[in-house]
């Protein structure tokens, strides 16, 4: 149906009219011209799509933007602030925990929600959050390296 | 489907052969000192019989380098960056050579107008090829703006000047100082590359150094742009209706439910079927309502009866090597083992599919795409839309992932016929069904080899035959008297139609995985038998000095234990030459035998590939190859029967996850003398033999399949 929707997206007020069906993926990518979000499967089977709605992931590609009115929407646009890149941003970039750079945004968003969770998570617990976020780089060491720093220098008792 | 992609890439490369003026980039390039300089990538690349006539570039450059009025130094190529690092990389060498800052040297990548022609980014061949000349470009700039302070500066000549960050400066008079960008400010001046030294590596500032790489920043803020992030103003998505298997045709097909949708547009173009919407999942949607049948092909081979058909079918054996005489080996031999290895169709994968965004504007076609070979698509483009390559412009982004599966870029030509029609920007991203579909598979394979022995163990013979993998690295690097290596079919061109029922193709390091695992099982199984140590057995058999190092190396780090296999410990070893690179393998497994879960515990890899440019980024690529290589050799196998691709999701194609993670240790051997061989591939290579050999040793199973599934554990435990 189309209708209009209203939600906060990186911290400023956003209203669409849009058929509420379509998923915020397309959204996002398209109409609100946020690129840093990827498509890769379409089905939730790969976390390129990554964001987060009331500080949980979600996978865009399968989430209508109609579930979403109302609530806060965070995605990798919105994660660094004042120019300032986000620790989990700054743990990426000095581990250079990525490649082809194009799970990376999927992989930072994921990660930024588990450590809204869990201020300092252990390695088991970054694998299992991460577990369904796939990199075909292999960036996968390096991706829990950044984690386990940036949970570290992030703020919420270290 | 059986498009051969070697001699596609060759053809277009002989075209060319006259294609590139410099005429064409004095129009762009503005003022500056520019040194052209040339590469012969051919040289560098492994298999050259299977090339119809080595490819003459274009005239007497292919890639420049540019130091401007604005400070700026400027490298165009026509590489491109595909996650490898070489953005940074080759930046690194010009910034050494040439005495600039890192932050000051710009890449230009993959931009058919603005670099000079290239085959293509594979066969880890950038930093080989690009690596001494373009350090010998650098020199020779550098060599010429000394030159141009001296007269500058009024000094007789160049001792006395020294350079740092781009700023030249008399050692004896430090208020003679004049930079590189006054130099050339305003001046347009040319040279052409001529044997310059260049510099001792014990000179080096840049290179051998991990500085951060320069996509950094952009790909951790979601700036980096690919293919699919391009829209110019007006641009519609296109989905394009697809067959359910290779070879099926459409018989009817009803558009009238999905034209009633708004701002939907259907196009029939010859075979293409083709659903437009300003939005992508709308344009989606009108696809899944189009009512068509198919006539089916003709039954053929599925995942099971592949390997039978393989061997019938593949085209006749071709000598790779012969050395000796087998028939003085069978004599000398007193034991014989022949055994015969089996590996899969596997999938490229990159998380980014292909994609395209095709527009035309003033009689001019440009297409940003996701490709590994911008130059060859730029000639598919021009003959699809029939315009002159001069009118056709490929611009690469960053590209999300290729691993030789971007080689071909049909997408692109499908972005561009679609423009053409509508006249407007066309993009297609295909979706990941699509992608597992058009994918250009690692070609399944089989491998069988004869061995003989005498005695006292000694190796004296060996008759190597590969079917459909392709033959580099077929070649062993034991020293065994009598051999004799052929190869029939691969990856590459000259299939007969039929052998495969979909497209194959290069994936990372294309034959080498194959070739690899059947020989370093076959060796593994050779020291078992002796019960011998494994690693005991190679040294016995190995001279190369290289080879011998990096199999200590690794060891040592790994602590090795002699002991013969199966010791119930599960660590097993690999080794192998690729892209003139040595490499070693250690792992350790757990397996569950109840379940066949293999758990990969630690994997410790040390590879010599001569000079080392980036550490970081070498072990980067290390850490990928090793992580990417647990995939084909413990899960990943495309699924297949009578043409229909079974798997189209993550959900049956499993790709190594975070949960699998080994613990990885990686060694670079300190070569600095020699000149860099590849880095990308080399340890994928021999991850599927290392799992299997410490499979072995783990259970007494021998696994002569890859990849090593659950499933195909259990039945080897069964067999004992």
């Amino acid at each position: 149906m189309r209708r209009s929707i209203s939600f906060m997206l990186n911290g400023k007020p956003v209203q669409l009219t849009v058929d509420d069906d379509r998923m915020l993926l397309w959204v996002l990518r398209y109409d609100l011209g946020l690129t840093g979000t990827k498509f890769g499967c379409g089905a939730a089977l790969c976390g390129s799509c990554t964001v987060i709605v009331n500080d949980e992931a979600v996978r865009s590609c399968i989430t209508p933007v109609k579930e979403i009115a109302g609530k806060r929407v965070l995605t990798i646009e919105g994660l660094s602030t004042n120019g300032h890149l986000h620790p989990i941003q700054e743990a990426f970039l000095n581990h250079h925990a990525f490649q082809c750079g194009y799970c990376t945004p999927g992989m930072i968003v994921n990660a930024y929600a588990l450590l809204l969770k869990k201020a300092h998570p252990t390695r088991e617990e970054i694998i299992r959050h991460m577990d369904d976020n796939l990199c075909r780089c292999g960036s996968h060491t390096r991706i829990v390296d950044a984690i386990l720093e940036a949970a570290g220098s992030t703020k919420g008792g270290a | 489907m059986h498009r051969d992609e070697r001699n596609e890439v060759v053809e277009i490369a002989a075209d060319m052969a006259t294609g590139v003026s410099r005429r064409e980039f004095f129009q762009l390039a503005g003022t500056g000192l520019f040194i052209f300089f040339a590469t012969d990538p051919m040289a560098a690349f492994q298999e050259p019989s299977r090339l119809p006539g080595r490819p003459s570039y274009p005239t007497d450059f292919n890639a420049y380098l540019r130091i401007g009025g604005d400070s700026r130094v400027t490298c165009f190529v026509g590489k491109v960056e595909l996650g490898q690092g070489s953005k940074t990389a080759l930046a690194q060498l010009v910034a050494d050579e040439l005495d600039v800052s890192l932050d000051s040297v710009d890449m230009v990548m993959g931009d058919t107008d603005l670099c000079p022609w290239d085959m293509g980014t594979f066969g880890s061949l950038t930093i080989r090829q690009f690596g001494p000349v373009l350090r010998g470009a650098a020199a020779e700039a550098r060599a010429v703006l000394l030159q141009m302070s001296a007269d500058y500066l009024h000094l007789p000549s160049v001792e006395q000047l020294r350079v740092k960050d781009g700023v030249v400066t008399c050692a004896q008079d430090e208020h003679k100082t004049v930079s590189y960008a006054k130099l050339v400010e305003g001046k347009r001046i040319e040279r052409h590359l001529d044997k310059v030294p260049v510099k001792a590596v014990s000179a080096f500032t840049v290179i051998g150094k991990a500085p951060r790489r320069k996509d950094a920043l952009e790909k951790v803020t979601g700036r980096a742009r690919y293919a699919g992030d391009m829209t110019p103003p007006g641009t519609l998505h296109a989905r394009i209706l697809r067959p359910p298997a290779h070879g099926a045709t459409v018989k009817e097909f009803d558009t009238a439910v999905a034209e009633k949708i708004p701002g939907v547009r259907v196009i029939r173009d010859g075979e293409m079927i083709a659903v437009l919407h300003e939005q992508p999942d709308i344009a989606d949607r009108a696809l899944g309502l189009i009512r068509a049948r198919f006539e089916p092909p003709q039954p053929s081979e599925d995942d099971r009866t592949i390997f039978d058909h393989l061997l019938k079918a593949a085209p006749p054996l071709q000598m790779v090597d012969e050395k000796g005489s087998l028939a003085e080996g069978e004599k000398l031999a007193t034991r014989v083992v022949e055994e015969t290895y089996l590996n899969s169709y596997v999938a490229h994968a990159a998380m980014e599919t292909h994609s395209a965004v095709a527009a035309i504007e003033g009689g001019k076609l440009t297409v940003w795409a996701s490709t590994q070979t911008p130059f060859p698509v730029r000639q598919q483009l021009a003959q699809a839309v029939g315009f002159t390559p001069e009118n056709v412009r490929v611009i690469t982004p960053y590209v999300g992932g290729g691993f030789g599966g971007k080689s071909a870029s049909r997408q692109a030509v499908e972005a561009a016929r679609l423009a053409k029609i509508t006249g407007k920007p066309v993009q297609v991203v295909w979706d990941r069904a699509e992608e597992f579909f058009y994918d250009t598979f690692r070609p399944a394979a089989v491998v069988k080899i004869r061995s003989g022995q005498n005695d006292a163990g000694k190796l004296l013979l060996w008759d190597y035959r590969v079917y459909c993998a392709g033959e580099r690295e077929a070649r062993q690097f034991y020293d065994i008297p009598h051999q004799r290596t052929q190869s029939a079919g691969g990856w590459g061109g000259g299939n007969p139609p039929g052998l495969h029922p979909f497209a194959v193709g290069p994936w990372r390091a294309p034959s080498v995985n194959t070739n690899t695992f059947a020989r370093e099982s076959h060796i593994d199984i050779l020291a078992s038998k002796l019960g011998r140590d494994p690693l005991e057995f190679r040294l016995a058999h190995l001279s190369h000095p290289r080879m011998r190092r990096v199999l200590l190396a690794a060891t040592n780090q790994f602590g090795w234990k002699p002991a013969p296999g199966p010791s119930g410990r599960g660590v097993g070893l690999a080794c192998a030459t690729d892209v003139g690179t040595y490499v070693a393998t250690v792992a350790e497994v757990a397996v569950n035998k109840s379940t066949g879960n293999v758990e990969v515990k630690r994997v410790v890899c040390a590879q010599d590939q001569g000079v080392t440019v980036n550490p970081d980024g070498s072990r980067q690529q290390m850490e990928g190859s090793m992580t990417m290589g647990m995939g084909y050799a413990l899960a990943e196998e495309v699924h297949f029967k009578d043409g229909a691709v079974l798997d189209r999701n993550f959900d049956t194609y499993q790709i190594p996850r975070f949960s699998w993670l080994p613990r990885i240790e990686t060694i670079l051997i300190e070569n600095p003398e020699t000149p860099a061989s590849g880095c990308g591939e080399p340890p994928i290579t021999t991850m599927g033999a290392v799992v299997a050999n410490a499979i072995f040793d783990a259970t007494g199973a021998r696994l002569r399949q890859l990849p090593m599934t659950p499933a195909r554990l259990k039945a080897a435990l069964r067999q004992g």
